[in-house]
Protein backbone atom coordinates (compact mmCIF):
# COMPACT_ATOMS: atom_id res chain seq x y z
CA UNK A 1 0.00 0.00 0.00
CA UNK A 2 2.89 2.36 0.74
CA UNK A 3 4.07 2.01 -2.82
CA UNK A 4 0.64 2.78 -4.10
CA UNK A 5 0.48 5.90 -1.99
CA UNK A 6 3.90 6.89 -3.23
CA UNK A 7 2.74 6.60 -6.77
CA UNK A 8 -0.31 8.72 -6.03
CA UNK A 9 1.92 11.40 -4.56
CA UNK A 10 4.14 11.21 -7.61
CA UNK A 11 1.12 11.66 -9.83
CA UNK A 12 0.03 14.63 -7.78
CA UNK A 13 3.41 16.23 -8.28
CA UNK A 14 3.00 15.97 -11.99
CA UNK A 15 -0.59 17.06 -12.04
CA UNK A 16 0.30 20.69 -12.42
CA UNK A 17 2.15 19.94 -15.61
CA UNK A 18 -0.54 17.83 -17.06
CA UNK A 19 -3.46 20.17 -16.65
CA UNK A 20 -4.97 20.59 -20.05
CA UNK A 21 -2.17 18.89 -21.82
CA UNK A 22 0.32 16.12 -21.76
CA UNK A 23 3.73 16.50 -20.23
CA UNK A 24 6.74 17.24 -22.27
CA UNK A 25 8.66 14.56 -24.06
CA UNK A 26 11.37 14.58 -21.43
CA UNK A 27 9.23 13.50 -18.54
CA UNK A 28 7.27 11.13 -20.70
CA UNK A 29 10.45 9.44 -21.77
CA UNK A 30 11.41 8.37 -18.28
CA UNK A 31 8.03 8.02 -16.73
CA UNK A 32 6.47 5.62 -19.16
CA UNK A 33 9.17 2.97 -18.91
CA UNK A 34 9.19 3.45 -15.15
CA UNK A 35 5.49 2.94 -14.95
CA UNK A 36 5.67 -0.13 -17.16
CA UNK A 37 8.39 -1.46 -14.93
CA UNK A 38 6.25 -0.89 -11.88
CA UNK A 39 3.38 -2.66 -13.54
CA UNK A 40 5.62 -5.57 -14.32
CA UNK A 41 6.95 -5.63 -10.82
CA UNK A 42 3.55 -5.66 -9.26
CA UNK A 43 2.27 -8.25 -11.67
CA UNK A 44 4.76 -10.52 -10.10
CA UNK A 45 4.07 -9.39 -6.57
CA UNK A 46 0.46 -10.55 -6.36
CA UNK A 47 1.93 -13.84 -5.33
CA UNK A 48 1.39 -13.57 -1.76
CA UNK A 49 3.85 -11.19 -0.27
CA UNK A 50 2.93 -7.87 1.18
CA UNK A 51 1.11 -6.90 -1.96
CA UNK A 52 -1.94 -9.13 -1.95
CA UNK A 53 -4.17 -9.92 -4.85
CA UNK A 54 -6.77 -7.48 -3.63
CA UNK A 55 -4.53 -4.50 -3.89
CA UNK A 56 -3.14 -5.73 -7.14
CA UNK A 57 -6.56 -5.89 -8.63
CA UNK A 58 -7.08 -2.20 -8.31
CA UNK A 59 -3.51 -1.06 -8.46
CA UNK A 60 -2.74 -2.30 -11.94
CA UNK A 61 -5.63 -0.46 -13.57
CA UNK A 62 -4.70 2.63 -11.58
CA UNK A 63 -1.14 2.39 -12.79
CA UNK A 64 -2.31 2.06 -16.34
CA UNK A 65 -4.33 5.22 -15.84
CA UNK A 66 -1.26 7.01 -14.58
CA UNK A 67 0.67 5.89 -17.63
CA UNK A 68 -2.09 7.26 -19.76
CA UNK A 69 -1.93 10.58 -17.98
CA UNK A 70 1.72 10.98 -18.71
CA UNK A 71 1.68 9.71 -22.22
CA UNK A 72 -0.64 12.35 -23.50
CA UNK A 73 -2.73 9.62 -25.00
CA UNK A 74 -5.06 9.36 -22.08
CA UNK A 75 -6.08 5.79 -22.05
CA UNK A 76 -9.23 5.34 -20.05
CA UNK A 77 -11.00 2.17 -19.44
CA UNK A 78 -13.57 2.71 -16.84
CA UNK A 79 -16.26 4.12 -19.00
CA UNK A 80 -16.66 0.93 -20.87
CA UNK A 81 -18.45 -1.18 -18.42
CA UNK A 82 -21.95 -1.46 -19.80
CA UNK A 83 -21.12 -1.54 -23.42
CA UNK A 84 -19.77 -4.97 -23.96
CA UNK A 85 -21.50 -6.00 -20.78
CA UNK A 86 -24.78 -5.35 -22.52
CA UNK A 87 -24.18 -8.31 -24.72
CA UNK A 88 -21.55 -10.34 -23.02
CA UNK A 89 -22.75 -9.94 -19.50
CA UNK A 90 -19.25 -9.10 -18.39
CA UNK A 91 -17.56 -5.85 -17.51
CA UNK A 92 -15.29 -4.54 -20.19
CA UNK A 93 -13.12 -1.52 -20.21
CA UNK A 94 -12.26 0.70 -23.11
CA UNK A 95 -8.74 -0.32 -23.93
CA UNK A 96 -8.14 -3.04 -21.39
CA UNK A 97 -9.45 -6.53 -21.78
CA UNK A 98 -11.35 -8.03 -18.86
CA UNK A 99 -9.34 -9.79 -16.14
CA UNK A 100 -8.63 -13.50 -16.33
CA UNK A 101 -10.94 -15.19 -13.88
CA UNK A 102 -12.87 -18.34 -13.09
CA UNK A 103 -16.18 -18.56 -11.26
CA UNK A 104 -18.06 -21.56 -9.98
CA UNK A 105 -21.59 -20.78 -8.84
CA UNK A 106 -24.40 -22.77 -7.30
CA UNK A 107 -27.84 -21.21 -7.58
CA UNK A 108 -31.12 -22.12 -5.98
CA UNK A 109 -34.54 -20.58 -6.59
CA UNK A 110 -37.46 -21.75 -4.45
CA UNK A 111 -40.95 -20.31 -4.59
CA UNK A 112 -44.45 -20.79 -5.94
CA UNK A 113 -44.09 -24.56 -6.02
CA UNK A 114 -40.95 -24.41 -8.13
CA UNK A 115 -37.39 -25.30 -7.29
CA UNK A 116 -34.69 -24.44 -9.81
CA UNK A 117 -31.10 -25.12 -8.94
CA UNK A 118 -27.85 -25.92 -10.61
CA UNK A 119 -24.31 -24.82 -11.38
CA UNK A 120 -22.82 -22.10 -13.50
CA UNK A 121 -19.15 -22.11 -14.41
CA UNK A 122 -17.39 -19.24 -16.11
CA UNK A 123 -13.79 -19.07 -17.31
CA UNK A 124 -12.23 -16.04 -18.94
CA UNK A 125 -8.67 -16.07 -20.27
CA UNK A 126 -6.55 -13.67 -22.25
CA UNK A 127 -4.39 -14.90 -25.07
CA UNK A 128 -1.71 -12.36 -25.87
CA UNK A 129 -2.44 -8.67 -25.47
CA UNK A 130 -5.42 -8.38 -27.76
CA UNK A 131 -7.62 -11.42 -27.34
CA UNK A 132 -9.74 -12.67 -24.50
CA UNK A 133 -11.94 -15.75 -24.50
CA UNK A 134 -14.92 -16.41 -22.24
CA UNK A 135 -16.74 -19.68 -21.76
CA UNK A 136 -19.77 -20.31 -19.60
CA UNK A 137 -21.72 -23.43 -18.76
CA UNK A 138 -25.04 -23.01 -16.98
CA UNK A 139 -27.62 -25.53 -15.85
CA UNK A 140 -31.16 -25.32 -14.45
CA UNK A 141 -32.54 -28.41 -12.74
CA UNK A 142 -36.23 -27.63 -12.64
CA UNK A 143 -38.81 -29.26 -10.43
CA UNK A 144 -42.13 -27.58 -11.03
CA UNK A 145 -45.55 -27.80 -9.50
CA UNK A 146 -46.39 -24.14 -10.06
CA UNK A 147 -49.91 -22.78 -10.01
CA UNK A 148 -49.96 -22.79 -13.84
CA UNK A 149 -48.76 -26.35 -14.05
CA UNK A 150 -51.26 -27.59 -11.48
CA UNK A 151 -54.10 -25.83 -13.29
CA UNK A 152 -53.50 -27.03 -16.82
CA UNK A 153 -50.76 -29.68 -16.84
CA UNK A 154 -48.96 -31.93 -14.39
CA UNK A 155 -45.86 -31.43 -12.24
CA UNK A 156 -42.62 -32.17 -14.03
CA UNK A 157 -38.84 -32.30 -13.70
CA UNK A 158 -36.51 -31.23 -16.46
CA UNK A 159 -33.07 -29.84 -17.09
CA UNK A 160 -32.05 -26.81 -19.09
CA UNK A 161 -28.43 -26.59 -20.19
CA UNK A 162 -26.79 -23.54 -21.65
CA UNK A 163 -23.33 -23.16 -23.14
CA UNK A 164 -21.94 -19.87 -24.29
CA UNK A 165 -18.65 -18.63 -25.63
CA UNK A 166 -17.39 -15.23 -26.65
CA UNK A 167 -14.22 -13.57 -27.81
CA UNK A 168 -13.10 -9.99 -27.18
CA UNK A 169 -10.64 -8.41 -29.57
CA UNK A 170 -8.88 -5.23 -28.53
CA UNK A 171 -7.66 -2.88 -31.24
CA UNK A 172 -6.54 0.58 -30.12
CA UNK A 173 -9.37 2.04 -28.10
CA UNK A 174 -11.91 -0.33 -29.53
CA UNK A 175 -13.11 -3.70 -28.31
CA UNK A 176 -14.93 -6.00 -30.69
CA UNK A 177 -16.94 -8.79 -29.09
CA UNK A 178 -18.57 -11.75 -30.77
CA UNK A 179 -20.32 -14.59 -29.03
CA UNK A 180 -22.69 -17.50 -29.30
CA UNK A 181 -25.17 -19.02 -26.84
CA UNK A 182 -26.82 -22.41 -27.14
CA UNK A 183 -29.57 -23.40 -24.74
CA UNK A 184 -31.52 -26.63 -24.71
CA UNK A 185 -34.22 -28.30 -22.70
CA UNK A 186 -36.40 -31.20 -23.79
CA UNK A 187 -39.08 -28.95 -25.28
CA UNK A 188 -37.16 -25.75 -26.10
CA UNK A 189 -33.98 -25.13 -28.04
CA UNK A 190 -32.46 -21.73 -28.48
CA UNK A 191 -29.44 -20.32 -30.32
CA UNK A 192 -28.25 -16.75 -30.11
CA UNK A 193 -25.38 -15.04 -31.90
CA UNK A 194 -24.24 -11.56 -30.97
CA UNK A 195 -21.73 -8.92 -31.86
CA UNK A 196 -20.82 -5.64 -30.23
CA UNK A 197 -18.32 -2.86 -30.62
CA UNK A 198 -17.17 -0.42 -27.95
CA UNK A 199 -15.18 2.74 -28.40
CA UNK A 200 -13.85 5.12 -25.79
CA UNK A 201 -13.57 8.81 -26.59
CA UNK A 202 -13.35 12.35 -25.19
CA UNK A 203 -10.30 11.66 -23.07
CA UNK A 204 -11.70 8.29 -22.16
CA UNK A 205 -14.44 9.87 -20.09
CA UNK A 206 -17.02 8.48 -22.49
CA UNK A 207 -17.49 5.02 -23.91
CA UNK A 208 -20.04 4.31 -26.59
CA UNK A 209 -21.10 0.78 -27.45
CA UNK A 210 -23.40 -0.74 -29.99
CA UNK A 211 -24.59 -4.31 -30.18
CA UNK A 212 -26.66 -6.59 -32.32
CA UNK A 213 -27.97 -10.03 -31.58
CA UNK A 214 -29.97 -12.61 -33.43
CA UNK A 215 -31.75 -15.58 -31.94
CA UNK A 216 -33.45 -18.67 -33.28
CA UNK A 217 -35.75 -20.76 -31.09
CA UNK A 218 -37.36 -24.13 -31.67
CA UNK A 219 -40.42 -24.75 -29.52
CA UNK A 220 -41.77 -28.24 -28.83
CA UNK A 221 -44.49 -29.62 -26.60
CA UNK A 222 -44.03 -32.64 -24.40
CA UNK A 223 -46.79 -35.19 -24.03
CA UNK A 224 -46.95 -38.40 -22.09
CA UNK A 225 -47.13 -41.47 -24.26
CA UNK A 226 -47.48 -44.75 -22.37
CA UNK A 227 -46.26 -42.97 -19.25
CA UNK A 228 -43.15 -41.61 -20.96
CA UNK A 229 -42.71 -37.91 -21.60
CA UNK A 230 -41.75 -37.15 -25.19
CA UNK A 231 -42.10 -34.46 -27.85
CA UNK A 232 -45.50 -34.24 -29.48
CA UNK A 233 -44.75 -35.09 -33.14
CA UNK A 234 -47.60 -32.82 -34.28
CA UNK A 235 -46.21 -29.72 -32.59
CA UNK A 236 -43.08 -27.85 -33.65
CA UNK A 237 -42.96 -24.06 -33.79
CA UNK A 238 -40.22 -21.51 -34.33
CA UNK A 239 -39.45 -18.02 -33.12
CA UNK A 240 -36.84 -15.52 -34.27
CA UNK A 241 -35.45 -12.65 -32.24
CA UNK A 242 -33.40 -9.59 -33.06
CA UNK A 243 -31.90 -7.17 -30.56
CA UNK A 244 -30.24 -3.80 -31.06
CA UNK A 245 -28.52 -2.01 -28.22
CA UNK A 246 -26.70 1.27 -27.66
CA UNK A 247 -24.92 2.21 -24.47
CA UNK A 248 -23.12 5.30 -23.30
CA UNK A 249 -20.95 5.25 -20.23
CA UNK A 250 -19.90 8.63 -18.89
CA UNK A 251 -17.54 9.55 -16.08
CA UNK A 252 -19.15 12.60 -14.52
CA UNK A 253 -16.79 13.48 -11.70
CA UNK A 254 -13.91 11.76 -9.95
CA UNK A 255 -16.52 9.97 -7.82
CA UNK A 256 -19.49 9.50 -10.12
CA UNK A 257 -20.22 7.50 -13.25
CA UNK A 258 -23.40 7.26 -15.30
CA UNK A 259 -24.42 4.56 -17.77
CA UNK A 260 -27.35 4.96 -20.14
CA UNK A 261 -28.56 1.95 -22.13
CA UNK A 262 -31.13 1.51 -24.83
CA UNK A 263 -32.22 -1.79 -26.27
CA UNK A 264 -34.83 -2.63 -28.87
CA UNK A 265 -35.91 -6.23 -29.39
CA UNK A 266 -38.18 -7.67 -32.04
CA UNK A 267 -39.65 -11.16 -32.04
CA UNK A 268 -41.44 -13.09 -34.71
CA UNK A 269 -42.98 -16.54 -34.55
CA UNK A 270 -44.53 -18.63 -31.80
CA UNK A 271 -44.26 -16.50 -28.67
CA UNK A 272 -46.63 -18.26 -26.27
CA UNK A 273 -46.14 -21.14 -23.89
CA UNK A 274 -47.72 -24.29 -25.32
CA UNK A 275 -48.70 -25.50 -21.85
CA UNK A 276 -50.44 -22.53 -20.35
CA UNK A 277 -54.13 -21.87 -20.88
CA UNK A 278 -56.63 -19.07 -20.71
CA UNK A 279 -59.85 -19.56 -18.85
CA UNK A 280 -63.30 -18.23 -19.68
CA UNK A 281 -66.58 -18.17 -17.81
CA UNK A 282 -68.64 -21.26 -18.41
CA UNK A 283 -71.74 -21.67 -16.23
CA UNK A 284 -72.21 -25.18 -17.59
CA UNK A 285 -69.20 -26.34 -15.58
CA UNK A 286 -70.57 -27.01 -12.13
CA UNK A 287 -68.41 -25.87 -9.25
CA UNK A 288 -65.47 -24.15 -10.92
CA UNK A 289 -67.54 -22.19 -13.39
CA UNK A 290 -64.80 -21.86 -16.02
CA UNK A 291 -63.28 -23.76 -18.88
CA UNK A 292 -59.65 -23.78 -20.05
CA UNK A 293 -58.62 -23.10 -23.65
CA UNK A 294 -55.42 -22.55 -25.63
CA UNK A 295 -53.77 -19.15 -25.50
CA UNK A 296 -53.63 -17.15 -28.72
CA UNK A 297 -50.67 -14.79 -28.92
CA UNK A 298 -49.71 -12.31 -31.63
CA UNK A 299 -46.85 -13.57 -33.79
CA UNK A 300 -44.82 -10.41 -33.42
CA UNK A 301 -43.59 -8.26 -30.59
CA UNK A 302 -41.36 -5.21 -30.51
CA UNK A 303 -40.07 -3.74 -27.29
CA UNK A 304 -37.83 -0.90 -26.22
CA UNK A 305 -36.11 -0.50 -22.89
CA UNK A 306 -34.12 2.46 -21.65
CA UNK A 307 -32.16 2.34 -18.44
CA UNK A 308 -29.84 4.61 -16.50
CA UNK A 309 -27.42 3.55 -13.79
CA UNK A 310 -25.64 6.02 -11.58
CA UNK A 311 -22.85 5.03 -9.24
CA UNK A 312 -21.22 7.23 -6.64
CA UNK A 313 -18.10 6.63 -4.57
CA UNK A 314 -18.69 7.60 -0.96
CA UNK A 315 -15.97 9.23 1.17
CA UNK A 316 -15.81 6.33 3.65
CA UNK A 317 -14.83 3.85 0.90
CA UNK A 318 -18.26 2.59 -0.08
CA UNK A 319 -20.42 2.93 -3.16
CA UNK A 320 -24.08 3.58 -3.78
CA UNK A 321 -25.89 2.80 -7.03
CA UNK A 322 -29.23 4.03 -8.32
CA UNK A 323 -30.91 2.46 -11.35
CA UNK A 324 -34.06 3.11 -13.30
CA UNK A 325 -35.43 1.34 -16.36
CA UNK A 326 -38.42 2.22 -18.48
CA UNK A 327 -39.90 -0.46 -20.70
CA UNK A 328 -42.75 -0.61 -23.19
CA UNK A 329 -43.77 -2.85 -26.06
CA UNK A 330 -46.32 -3.35 -28.80
CA UNK A 331 -48.33 -5.66 -26.55
CA UNK A 332 -49.18 -2.70 -24.36
CA UNK A 333 -46.93 -3.57 -21.45
CA UNK A 334 -45.24 -0.71 -19.67
CA UNK A 335 -42.75 -1.50 -16.93
CA UNK A 336 -40.80 0.57 -14.42
CA UNK A 337 -37.81 -0.82 -12.52
CA UNK A 338 -36.14 1.09 -9.71
CA UNK A 339 -33.18 -0.25 -7.77
CA UNK A 340 -30.83 1.07 -5.11
CA UNK A 341 -27.65 -0.80 -4.14
CA UNK A 342 -25.11 -0.15 -1.44
CA UNK A 343 -21.64 -1.71 -1.29
CA UNK A 344 -19.46 -1.52 1.78
CA UNK A 345 -16.00 -3.08 2.11
CA UNK A 346 -14.70 -3.95 5.55
CA UNK A 347 -11.28 -5.50 6.01
CA UNK A 348 -11.26 -8.58 3.76
CA UNK A 349 -15.01 -8.51 3.25
CA UNK A 350 -17.37 -6.68 0.93
CA UNK A 351 -21.01 -6.42 1.90
CA UNK A 352 -23.83 -5.63 -0.50
CA UNK A 353 -27.44 -4.65 0.05
CA UNK A 354 -30.06 -3.97 -2.60
CA UNK A 355 -33.68 -2.98 -2.87
CA UNK A 356 -35.51 -3.41 -6.17
CA UNK A 357 -39.04 -2.32 -7.01
CA UNK A 358 -40.80 -3.30 -10.22
CA UNK A 359 -44.19 -2.24 -11.56
CA UNK A 360 -45.96 -3.23 -14.78
CA UNK A 361 -49.37 -2.95 -16.37
CA UNK A 362 -50.93 -5.82 -18.31
CA UNK A 363 -50.70 -6.71 -21.98
CA UNK A 364 -53.68 -5.60 -24.09
CA UNK A 365 -54.82 -9.16 -24.66
CA UNK A 366 -54.32 -10.41 -21.10
CA UNK A 367 -57.23 -11.36 -18.88
CA UNK A 368 -57.46 -13.56 -15.83
CA UNK A 369 -60.94 -14.66 -16.88
CA UNK A 370 -62.42 -14.02 -20.31
CA UNK A 371 -66.23 -13.56 -20.50
CA UNK A 372 -66.67 -16.31 -23.07
CA UNK A 373 -64.86 -18.56 -25.54
CA UNK A 374 -63.28 -16.85 -28.56
CA UNK A 375 -63.86 -13.51 -26.90
CA UNK A 376 -61.19 -11.71 -28.95
CA UNK A 377 -58.47 -12.40 -31.52
CA UNK A 378 -55.62 -12.65 -29.04
CA UNK A 379 -56.02 -14.04 -25.56
CA UNK A 380 -53.44 -14.76 -22.87
CA UNK A 381 -53.32 -15.60 -19.19
CA UNK A 382 -49.57 -15.81 -18.67
CA UNK A 383 -48.98 -14.10 -15.37
CA UNK A 384 -45.80 -12.51 -16.77
CA UNK A 385 -48.20 -10.40 -18.85
CA UNK A 386 -50.48 -9.51 -15.91
CA UNK A 387 -50.47 -6.30 -13.90
CA UNK A 388 -48.32 -6.62 -10.81
CA UNK A 389 -45.68 -5.01 -8.67
CA UNK A 390 -42.79 -6.74 -6.98
CA UNK A 391 -40.18 -6.04 -4.36
CA UNK A 392 -36.83 -7.78 -4.15
CA UNK A 393 -34.49 -7.38 -1.20
CA UNK A 394 -30.94 -8.58 -1.57
CA UNK A 395 -28.04 -9.15 0.81
CA UNK A 396 -24.60 -10.32 -0.14
CA UNK A 397 -21.24 -10.98 1.41
CA UNK A 398 -17.82 -11.51 -0.18
CA UNK A 399 -14.72 -12.76 1.57
CA UNK A 400 -11.45 -12.08 -0.24
CA UNK A 401 -8.46 -14.28 0.36
CA UNK A 402 -5.32 -15.46 -1.34
CA UNK A 403 -5.90 -18.89 -2.78
CA UNK A 404 -3.47 -21.35 -1.18
CA UNK A 405 -0.58 -22.77 -3.20
CA UNK A 406 -0.96 -20.53 -6.21
CA UNK A 407 -1.32 -17.35 -4.10
CA UNK A 408 -3.82 -15.66 -6.35
CA UNK A 409 -6.71 -13.41 -5.43
CA UNK A 410 -9.80 -15.40 -4.69
CA UNK A 411 -13.19 -14.78 -3.11
CA UNK A 412 -16.06 -16.70 -1.60
CA UNK A 413 -19.49 -15.16 -2.02
CA UNK A 414 -22.95 -15.71 -0.61
CA UNK A 415 -25.90 -13.76 -2.01
CA UNK A 416 -29.51 -14.00 -0.92
CA UNK A 417 -32.54 -12.32 -2.51
CA UNK A 418 -36.13 -12.44 -1.41
CA UNK A 419 -38.70 -11.77 -4.10
CA UNK A 420 -42.31 -10.85 -3.43
CA UNK A 421 -44.72 -10.45 -6.34
CA UNK A 422 -48.22 -9.07 -5.79
CA UNK A 423 -50.45 -9.67 -8.81
CA UNK A 424 -53.28 -7.20 -9.40
CA UNK A 425 -55.31 -9.27 -11.86
CA UNK A 426 -54.11 -12.84 -11.63
CA UNK A 427 -56.19 -14.96 -9.29
CA UNK A 428 -55.61 -18.31 -7.68
CA UNK A 429 -57.91 -20.28 -10.00
CA UNK A 430 -57.17 -23.49 -8.11
CA UNK A 431 -59.48 -22.26 -5.37
CA UNK A 432 -62.52 -21.82 -7.63
CA UNK A 433 -65.32 -24.22 -6.85
CA UNK A 434 -64.04 -25.16 -3.40
CA UNK A 435 -67.28 -23.97 -1.84
CA UNK A 436 -65.91 -20.58 -0.85
CA UNK A 437 -64.89 -18.98 -4.11
CA UNK A 438 -66.39 -18.82 -7.56
CA UNK A 439 -64.65 -18.08 -10.83
CA UNK A 440 -63.39 -14.53 -10.84
CA UNK A 441 -63.71 -14.06 -7.07
CA UNK A 442 -60.71 -16.06 -5.92
CA UNK A 443 -58.02 -14.23 -3.93
CA UNK A 444 -55.29 -12.54 -5.92
CA UNK A 445 -52.18 -14.64 -6.28
CA UNK A 446 -48.95 -13.75 -4.49
CA UNK A 447 -45.54 -15.22 -5.09
CA UNK A 448 -42.83 -15.43 -2.45
CA UNK A 449 -39.49 -16.72 -3.62
CA UNK A 450 -36.02 -17.14 -2.17
CA UNK A 451 -32.99 -16.89 -4.42
CA UNK A 452 -29.65 -18.11 -3.17
CA UNK A 453 -26.24 -17.91 -4.82
CA UNK A 454 -23.04 -19.37 -3.48
CA UNK A 455 -19.99 -18.88 -5.64
CA UNK A 456 -16.24 -18.94 -5.63
CA UNK A 457 -14.10 -16.72 -7.84
CA UNK A 458 -10.45 -16.89 -8.72
CA UNK A 459 -8.38 -14.29 -10.59
CA UNK A 460 -5.32 -15.71 -12.26
CA UNK B 1 -35.88 39.78 -35.13
CA UNK B 2 -34.29 39.81 -31.70
CA UNK B 3 -35.24 36.19 -31.15
CA UNK B 4 -33.76 35.16 -34.48
CA UNK B 5 -30.53 36.98 -33.69
CA UNK B 6 -30.31 35.41 -30.23
CA UNK B 7 -30.95 31.95 -31.66
CA UNK B 8 -28.31 32.50 -34.36
CA UNK B 9 -25.79 33.59 -31.74
CA UNK B 10 -26.48 30.56 -29.57
CA UNK B 11 -26.25 28.21 -32.55
CA UNK B 12 -23.01 29.82 -33.70
CA UNK B 13 -21.59 29.46 -30.21
CA UNK B 14 -22.51 25.79 -30.09
CA UNK B 15 -21.00 25.18 -33.51
CA UNK B 16 -17.78 26.92 -32.57
CA UNK B 17 -17.63 24.99 -29.32
CA UNK B 18 -17.86 21.81 -31.36
CA UNK B 19 -14.69 22.78 -33.23
CA UNK B 20 -12.47 22.87 -30.14
CA UNK B 21 -11.17 19.62 -28.71
CA UNK B 22 -12.93 18.49 -25.55
CA UNK B 23 -10.67 18.64 -22.54
CA UNK B 24 -11.35 15.83 -20.08
CA UNK B 25 -12.54 17.42 -16.86
CA UNK B 26 -11.60 14.34 -14.84
CA UNK B 27 -7.95 13.59 -15.44
CA UNK B 28 -6.81 9.99 -15.64
CA UNK B 29 -4.86 10.33 -12.40
CA UNK B 30 -8.10 11.45 -10.71
CA UNK B 31 -9.91 8.27 -11.64
CA UNK B 32 -8.49 5.91 -9.08
CA UNK B 33 -11.90 5.32 -7.51
CA UNK B 34 -13.15 3.81 -10.75
CA UNK B 35 -10.44 1.18 -10.55
CA UNK B 36 -11.85 -0.01 -7.23
CA UNK B 37 -13.97 -3.14 -7.76
CA UNK B 38 -16.83 -1.66 -5.72
CA UNK B 39 -17.31 0.91 -8.50
CA UNK B 40 -17.99 -1.75 -11.10
CA UNK B 41 -21.60 -2.05 -12.24
CA UNK B 42 -21.13 -5.78 -12.58
CA UNK B 43 -18.50 -6.94 -10.12
CA UNK B 44 -19.41 -10.61 -10.57
CA UNK B 45 -20.76 -11.21 -14.08
CA UNK B 46 -21.78 -14.81 -13.45
CA UNK B 47 -23.93 -13.70 -10.53
CA UNK B 48 -25.51 -10.62 -12.10
CA UNK B 49 -26.43 -12.44 -15.32
CA UNK B 50 -28.10 -15.17 -13.23
CA UNK B 51 -30.13 -12.63 -11.28
CA UNK B 52 -31.13 -10.84 -14.50
CA UNK B 53 -32.42 -14.18 -15.77
CA UNK B 54 -34.44 -14.73 -12.57
CA UNK B 55 -36.22 -11.40 -12.99
CA UNK B 56 -36.61 -11.54 -16.77
CA UNK B 57 -38.29 -14.95 -16.59
CA UNK B 58 -40.99 -13.57 -14.32
CA UNK B 59 -41.61 -10.12 -15.74
CA UNK B 60 -42.95 -8.70 -18.97
CA UNK B 61 -40.03 -6.29 -19.27
CA UNK B 62 -36.76 -7.24 -20.89
CA UNK B 63 -33.61 -5.66 -22.22
CA UNK B 64 -31.20 -2.88 -21.27
CA UNK B 65 -29.99 -4.83 -18.25
CA UNK B 66 -26.71 -6.15 -19.55
CA UNK B 67 -27.24 -9.79 -20.35
CA UNK B 68 -28.18 -12.21 -23.05
CA UNK B 69 -29.93 -15.44 -22.29
CA UNK B 70 -31.54 -18.29 -24.07
CA UNK B 71 -34.33 -20.70 -23.42
CA UNK B 72 -37.24 -20.31 -21.12
CA UNK B 73 -36.96 -21.97 -17.71
CA UNK B 74 -40.04 -19.98 -16.78
CA UNK B 75 -42.75 -22.43 -15.79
Amino acid sequence: MQLVNWLKVACGAFSGMTRGDSVGGGQKAWFLPACRALRGAFSGVGRGDSFGGGQKAWFLPACRAVCGAFSGVERGRWGKVLAVLCLAGAPAIADVLPDDRADVLYHNYTGGGITIQGPSVLVRKKVGDNLSFTENYYEDLISSASIDVRLSASPYHETRKQESGSVDYLHGKTIYTAGYIHSREPDYKSDTAYFSISQSMFGDLTTVSMGYRRGWDNVYRDVKVAGVLQNDPTFHERADHRGYSVSVSQILTRNAILDVNFEAITDQGYLASPYRKIRYLDPTVAGKGFTLADQIYPNTRTSTATSAQFKYYLPWHAAVTGQYRFYNDTWGITGHTIEVDYTHPWRKFIFDGSLRYYLQNPANFYSDLFPRANYQNFMARDRELAAFHSIAIGLGGEWDFDFPWIRKKSSLNLHYNHLLINYSDFRDALLAGDGTYTAGNEPLYKLNANVLQLFWSLWF
Amino acid sequence: MGKILATALVMTGLLLAGCSPIQPWVKPYEREHFADPIMSFSRDPVSSSYLDHVFESREGSRGATGGVGGGCGCN
